[in-house]
């Protein structure tokens, strides 16, 4: 099997897997549902450590069964994926067809340390749409390290919601990799709320005039939570956007990672590149590292990135007070303020409800 | 209007030179033989007359660089560097000059044609500009300094590195490689191996030192590595402003410059430390030039002390520099201002590290990185905020400018914070010059070259403003001169 | 009934406010006056319990509850309400979701039910009215993007829907034109009644004319250095302070 990688690789520095390295799994056994899976009604396509469970699923239109692929990435995760992948779902949406929206969920409950690599691939032919609300959770300890592949064909336009609420001793990592054509949007959010260390690494590829890209994201941590989110975004066409907002609240012992690079080729001419970045430390003891590159080789570009990091503002929180919110609401009050920017690409309603469902639950759990 | 009259009146007198410090001065020297060893290592503390702590110093770290390997993490490219085909010696021959008189009129002619005033008189006579003590360091050794005496009446010792060995040894050995360790890197193992001259600062306890203090630094011998190291200590309520600036004759093969320099301010004091870097580039086919790879690192060790970094970088083939603060001292300042322009094949991967240790100390990080022809230019730059730093501020705002379509521009900030009660405000973009300013700019009669160096100019005013006046003036010329040929 | 004694604070080690003595009665309002650096915003921080003020001595009784030991939102849920002088902006928070938040806060503690989206909004949207104020100040962020007088009077809009007993207003006339000064003092006026007392903050004689005093008290270097009924406002318009320090 492919090494981990370690911190020695630049593109690791800040996310450590030597704990991840030191379990031993086993093989992953049928597993009891224990929580109730949600329900949007709509198509829902449920895994159950790391299989596809047809009794849970009402599968959607244009999914087809997994197929095993050659895979030269040099990612290291990707190349374990590849060695170990046995399921995963694929969904095919032909030119113009607007396919509505699938719930897709990956459920874990394990006794014993089990590890599942699945592989997804989402083509959308050109001009077609589909929404995808992904939902990553579970019970126990495990390491969850899917792949997902995405071809947006010209014009298509593919909405991502993803909440990583797995079990707080799982370790997630997840490699998301989009090939953005011309006038073709991948609009994407991450809700990060789970996992005792994850990071979703986003390579997307901007392939076609006027291509565009959200990747957000929203990282809420506490406990001696790690969540790192890694984004690689390459404009390699000319007038393309690609905006990213991701915001980290980090409290307890937390620990908030962020690393994003926009390249831009030679032929990326006006290129809109922008990349936000905000972190609040809720507790002394919490930590963001952040990387916000860009790697420019087109001159008549407009990119730009911005960082900050601090507490919650004691001004705001003594006004809200002052007008009779008690102090943990003027907290909540001001960190869902915090979060808004970046839930901006959730345009699909239902998905809208369920996130901010995710985040007062999360706010509710301490 | 003034700065832009002065401007266009810059690009027009300059309009014919390219690199106007590329010329060689032919004079009698000495070399040891090429090469890298224990004997040379020996062989340059002996001829510095140095004490056995020194070369017991030194062979440490030659042992510890054998070690080493290159760094390999900055966005530059070159050949191999042949370490055992260079030269870590090379002075004027016969003995050290005593005084001016006794320099060799060949080396007077090269600093008068450089425009460096080794003359005391001479520069008393200026009226305008206040006086600077000069350090002047030619290949391996320190050929004048300036201004001692009446610096001396201050208390400030201003001399030589290699006579601060032998004059002042407790300081020099409490502080140096006290802020850029041996082992810091592979550079700074080198140089601690087998530095040679540079230059050494004392200022006393509440002394505001009298004059601008600077090195001027001149590779002039073929083959030959500069290794210089600098120290500048201020004590409790001093003050200092120090300047810096380099040239190089042009040849076609590269040539290695691997200084270290170390600032410290204690309580109160403050050090400001400014660069006008103007090795030789390389030619236009990206031949020649300098490879120029600096450690400059200041340690805030006191309350309130400050450090301020100004650098104008337009010179060298490579440049790899991270002039950097480490913010012991609670409310101690650092500053970063940087101007790095990159032409042709030249690469530059430059930045700062500020890393807050004390109680409400503050960082500032401007840098303006302009990238023409087919050259590589990345900030990189490191803000650290540690547990114990409560109150710490930093902001940074990185610009990039792009000139041309083959060129690139890099921003790799890394930002660490582990206290909640600490700001960090970090922004950075990346444009072209805009075509409505050059129109605007063309349409009242200027050319396009004209206008290019003044918007340039203007994009990099908040860095130049911090530069004392002359050196502010000269930098602006740099700047045209530097992007001739990049438009057009 | 407000009941202020003996009460000095400092921020740091500067001591700001030297035994404060004031009764507010229900009913009535009082207005302080006084010089820049007097202790006046002091003393609506220290009444609201914004950190970063020390109560160095003396007490604040509300209604019988002991001010000085009650959390901020303790404060405003028991009817004691701060117009700032600088509004503060909550960029993210919508202006409507806050206020209903804040309201509920205070009905909750009064054992009142709470009111749902659609109760709150009527309710709101006729004060705005009776304000003369946009639609808009709603469905903005609080505070965020507004003009100077149109955070005074969202401050306002904020005191008319939560029914204070007590309202502070610290210099609420700063930066005001002469319209918004009316709208803002017709706000204080429409409150007026047996059970509302207010201490009014100000700097110049001009917002007593709109909102007449029952009492002016001259703060000076910490104390209240003079009181008397509102023609002592138009005494120190002519006047000044020089002079009253000495006092």
């Amino acid at each position: 099997m492919t090494a981990l990688p370690t911190r020695k690789l630049e593109a690791w520095r800040y996310t450590d897997l030597k704990n991840l390295a030191a379990i031993s799994f086993t093989e992953a056994k049928p597993a009891k549902i224990v929580a109730p899976l949600p329900d949007l009604g709509i198509p829902r396509i449920v895994f159950v450590n790391g299989s596809y469970n047809a009794a849970l699923s009402t599968p959607p239109e244009f999914m087809s069964p997994f197929v095993k692929v050659v895979d030269e990435s040099v990612l290291p995760l990707v190349q374990i994926n590849a060695a170990h992948a046995h399921d995963g779902v694929t969904i095919d949406v032909p030119a113009n067809i607007d396919a509505g929206a699938v719930l897709l969920i990956s459920y874990a409950n394990t006794e014993m340390p089990i590890a599942f690599h699945p592989r997804h691939r989402v083509v959308l032919g050109a001009g077609a749409k589909l929404t995808i609300i992904e939902v990553a959770m579970g019970q126990g300890v495990y390491w969850h390290n899917p792949v997902t592949d995405i071809t947006l064909h010209e014009g298509a336009a593919l909405g991502h919601y993803r909440l990583q609420d797995e079990s707080t001793e799982a370790f997630h990592l997840a490699t998301i990799r989009a090939q953005i054509s011309a006038t073709a949007a991948y609009e994407s959010f991450s809700l990060v709320i789970g996992a005792k260390l994850s990071r979703a690494e986003f390579h997307a590829t901007l392939t076609g005039p006027n291509a565009s890209t959200h990747l957000n994201a929203a990282q809420l941590l506490r406990g001696r939570q790690h969540a790192d989110f890694t984004s690689v975004v390459a404009h390699k066409a000319p007038t393309c956007a690609s905006r990213q907002t991701v915001k980290s609240v980090l409290s307890d012992h937390s620990r908030g990672v962020f690393q994003g690079r926009i390249e831009v080729a030679q032929i990326a001419q006006k290129t809109d590149g922008y990349q936000m970045n905000q972190a609040l430390l809720l507790s002394p003891h919490a930590e963001i590292d952040i990387k916000p590159e860009l790697e420019i080789f087109a001159d008549d570009v407009k990119c730009s990135h911005g960082a900050t990091i601090g507490a919650l503002d004691p001004e705001q929180i003594f006004y809200l007070r002052s007008r009779g919110i008690p102090e943990d609401q003027a907290r909540s009050i001001l960190i869902r303020a915090f979060l808004t920017e970046a839930l901006e690409p959730v345009t699909h309603e239902a998905a809208r409800i369920f996130l901010e469902d995710a985040i007062e639950t999360w706010w509710a759990r301490k | 209007m003034a700065a832009v009259i002065e401007t266009l009146e810059t690009v027009d007198a300059l309009a014919a030179q390219k690199y106007k410090y590329g010329f060689e001065t032919n004079i009698a020297m000495d070399a040891f033989p090429k090469g890298l060893n224990e004997d040379i290592v020996r062989l340059i503390s002996a001829k510095k007359d140095e004490p056995e702590w020194m070369l017991e110093w030194r062979l440490k770290a030659y042992a510890l660089w054998r070690t080493m390997d290159e760094p390999d993490w900055a966005r530059i490219k070159h050949p191999p560097i042949d370490y055992e085909n260079l030269y870590y010696y090379a002075a004027p021959s016969g003995p050290a000059p005593k005084s001016l008189e006794d320099v060799d009129p060949e080396l007077l002619k090269m600093y008068d044609k450089l425009g460096i005033p080794l003359n005391e008189r001479a520069a008393l006579a200026g009226v305008e500009s206040p006086n600077v003590a000069v350090d002047a360091v030619f290949d391996s050794v320190s050929v004048a300094t300036t201004f001692r005496e009446t610096l001396s009446k201050s208390g400030v010792i201003f001399c030589p590195i290699s006579e601060a060995v032998r004059e002042h040894p407790d300081l020099v050995k409490q502080y140096l490689g006290s802020v850029v360790s041996i082992g810091d890197n592979f550079f700074s193992a080198l140089n601690s191996a087998v530095f040679s001259d540079g230059s050494f600062v004392f200022i006393p306890k509440g002394v505001r030192c009298p004059m601008e203090l600077s090195t001027y630094f001149r590779i002039n011998a073929r083959n030959t590595g500069q290794f210089e190291r600098t120290l500048i200590i201020a004590a409790e309520g001093a003050s200092v402003s120090y300047l810096e600036g380099c040239t190089a004759p042009m040849r076609d093969e590269n040539q290695l410059h691997a200084a270290v320099v170390e600032l410290v301010a204690l309580d109160d004091a403050k050090i400001k430390y400014s660069t006008v870097q103007n090795w030789y580039p390389g030619d236009a086919d990206g031949k020649g030039g300098i490879y120029n790879f600096v450690t400059k690192r200041g340690a805030c060790r006191g309350s309130r002390s400050k450090i301020s970094w100004t650098q104008v970088e337009t010179g060298s083939a490579i440049t790899w520099k991270y002039p950097s603060c480490i913010l012991q001292g609670d409310n101690s300042v650092g500053e970063f201002y940087s101007v790095a322009l990159t032409h042709n094949y030249q690469q530059a991967d430059t930045g700062t590290k500020m890393i807050h240790i004390g109680k409400n100390t503050t960082s500032t990080i401007i840098s303006k990185g302009i990238s023409a022809g087919h050259s590589n230019n990345t900030y990189r730059g490191l803000v650290k905020i540690l547990p114990g730093a409560s109150g710490a501020r930093n902001f940074t705002q990185c610009d990039s400018l792009l000139i041309g379509d083959q060129c690139g521009a890099h921003t790799v900030p890394y930002i660490e914070s582990r206290n909640m009660s600490a700001k960090v405000e970090h922004e950075a973009t990346t444009s072209k010059i805009a075509e409505d300013q050059l129109f605007y700019c063309r349409s009242r009669g200027l050319s396009e070259e004209d206008a290019v160096g003044l918007i340039v100019n203007g994009f990099c005013k908040d860095v130049l403003k911090e530069l004392p006046m002359e050196f502010a003036v000269e930098a602006q010329k740099l700047l045209a001169v530097s992007l001739e040929g990049s438009v057009g | 009934m407000l009941e202020i004694k003996n009460l000095s604070a400092s921020i740091g080690d500067k001591e700001i406010l030297r035994g404060v003595n004031l009764v507010v009665p229900d009913g009535e309002i009082h207005a302080i006056m006084g010089p820049n650096g007097a202790g006046k915003s002091t003393l609506s921080y220290v009444l609201s319990g914004r950190e970063g003020y020390e109560v160095t001595g003396g007490s604040a009784f509300y209604n019988g509850q002991d001010l000085l030991a009650m959390e901020p939102e303790e404060r405003a849920t028991a009817g004691v309400f701060l117009a700032f002088q600088y509004p503060v902006e909550l960029p993210g928070v919508g202006n409507a979701n806050f206020i209903r938040t804040a309201l509920n806060s205070v009905r909750r503690a009064r054992g009142e039910a709470e009111l749902d989206a659609v109760a709150f909004l009527k309710l709101a949207r006729s004060a705005i009215k009776s304000l003369s104020m946009p639609d808009d100040m709603l469905k903005r962020n609080v505070n965020v993007g507004f003009s100077g007088g149109e955070k005074k009077r969202n401050e306002v809009l904020q005191m008319a829907l939560l029914q204070p007993g007590f309202a502070i207003l610290d210099e609420t006339d700063s930066g005001l034109d002469i319209d918004a000064l009316k709208i803002v003092a017709d706000g204080v006026n429409a409150l007026r009644g047996a059970k509302f007392s207010a201490l009014v903050i100000t700097h110049y004689q001009r917002l007593l004319d709109h909102i007449v005093p029952d009492y002016v008290h001259v703060l000076a270097a910490g104390k209240i250095v003079r009181s008397g009924g509102p023609e002592l406002a138009l005494e120190l318009e002519a006047r000044g302070y020089a002079g009253l320090e000495a006092a």
